[in-house]
């Protein structure tokens, strides 16, 4: 092979100006798990809604919340950043379309907004599993000790559902990390974005994607980690979740 | 709001959209797809079987792949096939690899990491028994696997593998980042030539909502007629 490595690249000064080729690293890390967090706050909070609204009795609640899952899950989430990106601002009127266009840091929120969306169908889906999954009588119980449908969920089922999910949650919060790198298509400077600014500024390919693919090596080790730890802190005792 | 929409753009493009756009989408998803769960199958049963070092081989495979952004993954091999293809071949200069050819080996090596974790759900859905019964008789591996377990495993996979495939149809949209022209790609050229953002990018979605949409309803109905039947 005629390539030539070069691993001391990470040391030497960026064209950007400030700092090295491994600080440009950083701050793509940096980007990636602050946009990561915001889209899975998201994902959790709508996904949530959506998934109670799947297990509710009313034919209404279903409905809305079964379109709502199959349309952001059927339109791939590179088409759907583009919908948020380059159509949203066109289709609302001018005055607002233009505060969107002319927002600071308008990839961050439209990968935010776009990625939690995406990610809330998943959630929503696993919830009903969730909630599915517990024994019938839970619910029948919760209504016949004189509960609301509202305190029947929050007291009786989300409790046991989101314990019995927690192990895919923990898998689709890695799909979340993962899947902030599309947002470089819109010029999110995340890690795999700087991964390849590296690659175009000093022709060092392997050097900058194989850095990239340790951290996000690491970055997964790490969150499966913590989420079992969480995941053992709130176990309850006698009840076998999960595994 | 659609006041100044222009339609008639989508019908005029329509033979590049779909003969070459969403010619090459669909090439991509069967070829990597036949591929993926070729290799797939294998590493299942890698990692399934008992010769030492292979199981932690395809495991560290499946695991590395399935860490990584496939934005990220596209991108390693589109450098990296070159280099491996000259190496492969001997030849003193990195080798010419055509946009399809990278991206076929791509989306087959890494699907087959998703598709081998499917398999190895469908073959330790197979009851051991039927394992033993089969050494039993005095079939050797390739037949217990070959005439027992794998038809199984594939029938009872059926749905999940063909779920994969729809995930796999809407990932290749992201060959978009190599500028290469599958469907996506093509609308948006068509998108930035014309300045025709809204109209182009509307009509992908719907397109790609009406494939996926559509398969999924096929597979669901699959699905029921399978779980009867067994």
């Amino acid at each position: 092979m005629n390539y030539n490595w070069n691993w001391g690249i990470f040391w030497q000064k960026s064209p950007e100006g400030v700092g090295t080729y491994f600080d440009m690293l950083v701050t793509g890390l940096q980007w990636t798990l602050v946009t990561a967090a915001c889209a899975w706050v998201l994902a959790l909070i709508l996904g949530s809604l959506v998934g109670v609204m799947r297990t509710l009795p009313s034919k209404a609640a279903q409905r809305i919340s079964g379109a709502y899952v199959e349309i952001f899950r059927n339109i791939p989430f590179l088409v759907q950043l583009f919908l948020w990106y380059f159509v949203l601002p066109e289709l609302l009127p001018v005055s607002w379309g233009d505060w969107l266009k002319q927002l600071p840091n308008a990839p961050f929120w439209t990968t935010f907004i776009g990625l939690g969306f995406f990610m809330s169908v998943r959630v929503a889906e696993q919830l009903r599993a969730g909630i599915n999954a517990l024994p019938r009588g839970q619910r029948a119980a919760g209504l016949a000790l004189g509960l609301t449908t509202g305190q029947t969920y929050s007291y009786v089922l989300l409790p046991m559902a989101y314990r019995i999910i927690l192990p895919p949650l923990t898998s689709e919060l890695l799909n979340t990390i993962k899947n902030t790198s599309v947002g470089l298509t819109i010029g999110l400077i995340e890690l795999t974005a700087r991964a390849r600014a590296i690659q175009e500024f000093s022709f060092q390919v392997f050097e900058a994607f194989t850095a990239a693919t340790l951290i996000y090596l690491v970055l997964n080790l790490l969150v499966t980690y913590l989420m079992r730890l969480l995941e053992r802190s709130v176990a309850v005792p006698g009840y076998v979740t999960g595994k | 709001m659609f006041a100044d929409f222009d339609f008639d753009i989508i019908l005029r493009t329509l033979p590049y959209l779909f003969f070459e756009g969403m010619k090459f989408t669909l090439m991509l998803t069967a070829l990597a797809t036949a591929g993926g769960i070729l290799l797939g199958t294998i590493l299942a049963l890698m990692r399934l079987g008992s010769i030492p070092v292979l199981p932690k081989i395809a495991a560290g495979y499946v695991n590395l792949m399935r860490s990584l952004p496939l934005v990220l993954v596209i991108f390693w091999f589109y450098f990296l096939v070159p280099y491996l293809g000259q190496w492969a071949t001997g030849a003193s200069r990195p080798m010419q690899v055509g946009a399809f050819a990278s991206c076929l080996i791509t989306f087959t090596l890494f699907e087959a990491a998703y598709f081998s974790e499917i398999m190895r759900a469908g073959i330790q859905s197979i009851s051991k028994g039927q394992v033993g019964a089969g050494y039993a008789l005095g079939l050797t591996y390739r037949q217990v696997m070959g005439y027992i377990v794998l038809p199984q495993a594939f029938r009872n996979m059926a749905p999940v593998l063909l779920t994969q495939t729809i995930v796999l149809f809407q990932d290749t949209s992201l060959v978009y980042v190599l500028s290469v022209t599958d469907f996506l790609g093509a609308a948006s050229k068509v998108a930035q030539r014309d300045g025709r953002l809204v109209e182009m990018y509307l009509f992908a979605a719907v397109v790609y909502f009406a494939f996926s949409f559509t398969a999924s309803m096929l597979v669901k109905r699959l699905q029921k007629r399978i779980a009867i039947i067994r």
